[in-house]
């Protein structure tokens, strides 16, 4: 339907407020990085933890009301998620909407991860690192074959794997999140590598806003120039959290998450 | 860059509307912003099995940087070269924004733009010709699209730098299914608030 220069003009009206919103008042207001050791989690409040050896991989249920620590415990460990929702696994993380509606490739705490359905996955309730990538993706055969000689377990493999063990396959695998990953770019766009950025015992704690299954690969990300690769074990704790008050940091931190919010509060009321 | 063989195959896509063909190896497609500023969403499935298909991540990282731009290769998820970029007279091309949806759309303007046509919804009619669903919907390209991505990690749809006329080229590099979608977004700068035709000419290999 052609547009009006009446349409255009309040479109593009509301466009630049949003994203003055977006990009000048919302990372004012968030907050700042957990501390190193801080966010202990009480004992009875733990469901499971599990440590997942380089290369490997593992596969989370975690429900509504639960979160995930993930936990890179040699400050050397990059780890790639991937994830549907239980009931619809058609639903699942979408890394372009995730900084395409937060205005920033760069997700620390008090972000969140969405869906492709404009609901949230995922809120980052702590972060100590706030370096993470969802541009560039895991390891593949191609990219170890390249980076070490010959070919490595890989994050790409370890999906598939994951995804055959509950009825899913290579249709499923969508673009990954990789925790603790400093992938930065430069003025033209190239791809850079911050090691200054991590540190042992660096964490993340997902809050899962709907029920899900995740995947966990814990390889060397493909930019991570250490040779041999970098990798350590990493820790996943699953434990008990209280549900997103209003004035929640993940859901206030700007006028997108509140809607977001409020769509997946939808599939529960 | 200006090929002068005719086209074997050409066609006008309406503003909003969806499109796919299969291309032969070797064949080129060229994708003309009519009127310009008008972005034109894309995925590739290789014809024969099509859960080989299209990836933004492999292909970002294969090139080493964040933009689509002449010469680039997109890759597909088993680390293929699908096609390549083999002419460009815009320059400015993205694969990192993914496409609009009525759901994406209420979470960034508001729910009354859940109600209004987007990309995903043609993807999904568009795919389901060909057995495909939305499960098959990966991260696509955004030919026409200007995202640019600055050292701070701030991400932003900004005006299109595409003149009427301008045009990109992409060559297949083994048989793939191309599906486009003519996007409908009048929330933001991508088409100018204002979408409008393109149009698409498949060509021979030069003997």
């Amino acid at each position: 339907m052609a547009q009006t220069q009446q349409d255009i003009e309040a479109h593009r009206r509301r466009y630049e407020e949003l994203r003055a919103a977006g990009q000048e008042l919302t990372p004012k207001g968030l907050p700042k990085p957990t501390a190193l050791g801080g966010a202990p989690i009480a004992s009875d409040a733990v469901i499971h933890r599990e440590h997942v050896p380089p290369g490997w991989y593992t596969t989370i249920r975690l429900r509504r009301g639960e979160a995930l620590r993930i936990i890179d415990e040699s400050g050397r460990s990059s780890v790639s998620l991937i994830g549907w929702r239980e009931e619809d696994t058609s639903e699942r993380i979408n890394c372009a909407d995730t900084v395409k509606v937060q205005w920033s490739a760069a997700i620390s705490k008090g972000r969140v991860i969405l869906s492709d359905m404009g609901r949230v996955l995922l809120s980052l309730i702590e972060d100590t690192c706030g370096a993470h990538d969802l541009l560039v993706g895991g390891s593949t055969p191609a990219s170890t074959q390249a980076a070490y000689g010959t070919p490595t377990r890989n994050t790409q493999e370890n999906f598939l794997a994951a995804a055959a063990k509950i009825g899913l396959d290579v249709r499923d695998i969508s673009p990954c999140v990789t925790f603790f990953a400093p992938v930065m770019l430069d003025a033209k766009g190239r791809f850079l590598w911050k090691p200054e950025r991590k540190r042992a015992g660096d964490f993340v704690d997902l809050r899962a806003e709907m029920n899900l299954i995740l995947v966990a690969s814990n390889c060397a990300h493909p930019l991570d120039p250490s040779r041999p690769a970098a990798t350590g074990a990493v820790t996943l704790i699953t434990h008990k959290v209280t549900s997103p008050a209003p004035d929640d940091l993940c859901r206030t931190a700007s006028p997108e998450a509140a809607r977001a919010f409020t769509f997946t509060e939808r599939l529960f009321a | 860059m200006t090929n002068l063989c005719e086209p074997a195959y050409a066609s006008d896509v309406p503003s909003e509307r969806p499109w796919s063909r299969v291309l032969r190896k070797g064949q080129t497609l060229r994708i003309i912003d009519s009127e310009g500023q008008q972005a034109v969403d894309a995925l590739l499935y290789a014809a024969g099995d099509p859960s080989e298909r299209y990836s933004s991540q492999d292909t970002l990282r294969v090139q080493g940087s964040a933009y689509v731009e002449l010469g680039t290769k997109l890759m597909s998820n088993r680390g293929r070269v699908m096609a390549h970029i083999t002419a460009d007279t815009c320059g400015q091309h993205d694969t990192s924004a993914g496409c609009c949806s009525c759901e994406s759309n209420a979470v960034r303007f508001g729910e009354a733009t859940k109600y209004q046509h987007a990309c995903r919804e043609n993807f999904i009619l568009e795919l389901s010709k060909h057995g495909l669903t939305k499960r098959d919907i990966v991260s696509n390209l955004n030919f026409f699209m200007n995202v640019p991505i600055d050292t701070d990690g701030n991400f932003t749809v900004v005006d299109g730098i595409s003149a009427p006329g301008n045009f990109v080229d992409v060559t297949a590099d083994m048989d793939v299914l191309f599906v486009i979608s003519n996007c409908p977004q009048v929330n933001n700068p991508c088409n100018g608030f204002n979408p409008t035709p393109i149009r698409v000419e498949i060509r021979d290999p030069v003997a």
